[in-house]
């Protein structure tokens, strides 16, 4: 890259996504601010897959940094704001006149693009989720449900859920994320808070193996009784699809050429 | 009594007396039913039967005609459409996602779309063109959604009037749809970057002409069930739910609107250009079956409102011309296509362009179809408000050209919840009506 005429390079920077520029420039300003130890690591170069043949297509300077951002500075801004004091500050800074135990319950803040996410360790969630439901100045009221999403190499804390929550009163949304591990699959429920989160987590529990403890009944909700697995996770084996052609199968998805 | 053979099982699980029906044995059912008449009866409503919207599943607890207890068993529609969106590109996501809700596939699309864009960053640089067309279509489609609802609910309720009004006046949508995107239901017209084509030659003229018919036949509508007697016997304090458990239960939609608070993302959290449009949040303050038709019907003549200044902006505003379909190169779905006789193909003006002129289209064409664009790394939610509520998507993407995780917060899923909040204690044929002035799809809530 480096006999890359300076031109080439310009056209580069111009070709990459609004999202990446706004990453690179944020990471620059952390860099600048923690001596560069902050650098995000490189994920891959390039717009598409091709490493091995010549790229002829003009993708190949693009970087794409490694994300997503596990930490954000103060000040968190907000929806529409970046860089200054905005209703980010105002819901944290609530939260934590709220709720004393606000440092050892919320273990990071992220920011990324408009989106206020705070990752509560898990023995804290319900207390965080009431303290968010009912301090007049917090009042999220309605929480839109929890989706699992799992990451087999985040280790040790391979399951996620994440919960939106929406205050109507204040018109602002967050996102509460609480993470565990693999092996100990357990995330208290917040069903006593949101009794709407019923459903959605009886779903989580059926698609991720995701055990929320004081859940009234976590039984499986699509799924049939006797069903064996989880199949949103990501280690859950996918069945390919046998063709009447000389024993030939159409491998599964995950098995198939394709362009990661 | 009880016949020999249990297809299900249930004697095996069950305390008391079981009847399978299998038809001829009504009197048998009746003269059992009459001997254990202190015993409550647990009826197992669908997931078959025609008036639960589908593959619903009802198991109410029967004490005469009151139903002590109504729990909702769902899981039948269930295609795993979240797990197959994660080995396709992020494109190919509308296709998936457009079939969940069947009944409004332009809100899925837009509440996809709307997270892939804010997770690629280019929520703002969506053509105006693009975004008048989206309104568009979801208003359209918001009208012909509300009209199987109403049309669906008076079926359910014994008038076939209603149902035939209601699905004639959602065919003239339909065949809106099909000019515009080539397909009727599922058009996976909404893309990320903007939408698939750009309107074909008569698109405005139908879609006035669609606008002033609607007017009018709305207004029959009105005339038809407003005041009806009947209609009002069995809705006006029916399934009565308040604000205090449609927050709790998350219930939101014509359902939220019809307890008196006036909540619509459209106006509270606008997207699309929502914000610049004229149009009233509908409300009623009755709580019941008859608050949320009226509801619906008023959100119908509010979005032939906004379609008409849709209209406006396209046929001489500032959305009369331009792409529909963002400019950036790596990430506006390259291929143009034309609408033939049988639906949308390939257009020989694109295929002579990138075959014969320009190299670099070609490139494009060929890498953006076949392998996608990438979405840099992270997390967002985006929701629309759907014709049934809060439709909210949760994308995840680990940088790559394929969602990594894609969540669908359907309304439908979550609204069901409160059927024993609204039905329990009243006599069964109120849980029709129950059931009905929810308007659930099971698309939707199975996913």
């Amino acid at each position: 890259m480096s006999s890359q005429h300076p031109e080439q390079k310009a056209e580069q920077a111009a070709d990459r996504l609004p999202a990446q520029r706004e990453e690179e420039r944020a990471e620059g300003a952390a860099g600048r601010s923690h001596g560069g130890e902050t650098q995000q690591p490189i994920a891959r170069r390039g717009m598409f897959g091709g490493h091995t043949t010549g790229d002829t297509s003009g993708f190949g300077g693009l970087v794409v940094r490694q994300s997503p951002k596990m930490s954000s500075p103060r000040p968190y801004g907000g929806p529409r704001t970046s860089g200054a004091e905005g209703e980010f500050d105002e819901v944290a800074d609530q939260l934590e006149r709220a709720y004393p135990e606000f440092g050892a319950a919320i273990e990071r803040v992220v920011v990324d693009r408009g989106e206020l996410t705070l990752v509560v360790r898990r023995e804290h969630l319900l207390e965080v989720a009431r303290v968010l439901r009912d301090d007049p100045k917090l009042r999220f009221e309605l929480c839109t449900g929890v989706s699992g999403v799992h990451y087999p190499e985040d280790a040790g804390a391979e399951l996620h859920a994440v919960y939106p929550l929406l205050s109507m009163t204040h018109n602002r949304r967050i996102r509460l994320e609480v993470t565990c591990p693999d092996a100990d699959p357990h995330i208290p429920s917040i069903v006593s808070v949101y009794p709407t989160n019923d459903w959605h987590e009886r779903e989580t529990y059926d698609f991720f193996g995701l055990i929320f403890d004081g859940h009234p009944a976590l039984t499986r909700i699509m799924m049939p009784d006797d069903w064996k697995g989880h199949p949103q996770r990501k280690d859950y084996p996918l069945g390919g699809i046998p063709v009447e052609y000389r024993g030939a199968t159409v491998p599964p998805p995950d098995e198939r050429r394709s362009y990661v | 009594m009880t016949t020999t053979y249990d297809a299900y099982g249930a004697g095996e699980a069950t305390e008391g007396t079981v009847f399978n029906v299998t038809g001829q044995d009504w009197d048998d059912v009746v003269q059992g039913a009459r001997e254990g008449e202190d015993d409550r009866l647990v009826v197992n409503m669908g997931p078959q039967h025609p008036s639960t919207h589908g593959v619903l599943r009802l198991i109410l607890t029967l004490d005469g005609e009151t139903v002590d207890e109504a729990r909702v068993g769902i899981g039948y529609l269930h295609t795993g459409i979240e797990k197959n969106m994660e080995y396709r590109t992020w494109t190919q996501g509308t296709t998936f996602c457009t079939r969940m809700d069947y009944l409004a596939p332009i809100f899925n699309e837009t509440a996809y779309c709307l997270a892939v864009e804010k997770l690629l960053g280019i929520t703002d640089e969506i053509p105006e063109r693009a975004e008048v067309i989206r309104v568009m279509m979801m208003e359209i489609n918001r009208i012909s959604s509300h009209l199987v609802a109403i049309g669906t609910f008076g079926l359910e309720l014994g008038a076939t009037t209603v149902m035939l009004n209601g699905f004639l006046e959602r065919e003239y949508a339909l065949d809106i749809f099909e000019m515009i995107a080539g397909l009727r239901m599922n058009m996976a017209y909404i893309r990320p970057g903007g939408v698939a084509q750009d309107l074909p030659p008569g698109a405005i003229d139908k879609i006035g002409d669609f606008v002033k018919r609607e007017k009018y036949r709305l207004g029959q509508l009105r005339k038809l069930l407003d005041a009806n007697p009947v209609y009002v016997a069995r809705t006006k304090d029916i399934a009565y739910l308040d604000l205090t458990a449609c927050m709790a239960l998350g219930v939101t939609g014509p359902v939220l609107r019809s307890t008196g608070l006036p909540w619509d993302l459209r106006k509270s959290q606008p997207y699309s250009g929502y914000e610049t449009y004229d149009f009233e949040v509908a409300t009623q303050d009755t709580c019941d079956v008859y608050g949320r038709y009226l509801v619906r019907m008023q959100e119908m003549e509010e979005s032939l409102k906004i379609i008409e200044q849709c209209l406006d902006r396209l046929s001489s505003g500032s959305a009369k011309s331009g792409p529909v379909m963002i400019q950036d190169k790596k990430i506006g779905w390259p291929a143009q296509l034309a609408l033939g006789p049988d639906g949308m193909g390939n257009s020989p003006d694109h295929i002579a362009h990138i075959m014969g002129q320009s190299m670099e289209a070609l490139i494009h064409h060929f890498k953006l179809v076949t392998e996608g664009f990438r979405v840099p790394a992270g997390q967002v939610y985006a929701a629309v408000e759907s014709p049934r509520g809060e439709l909210g998507c949760h994308a995840v993407s680990d940088g790559g050209t394929r969602p990594y995780r894609a969540h669908f917060r359907d309304p439908s899923f979550t609204n069901l919840q409160a059927i024993p909040a609204a039905s329990e204690g009243a006599m069964i044929a109120d849980i029709i009506a129950a059931v009905a002035s929810i308007d659930p799809v099971m698309g939707g809530v199975d996913r």
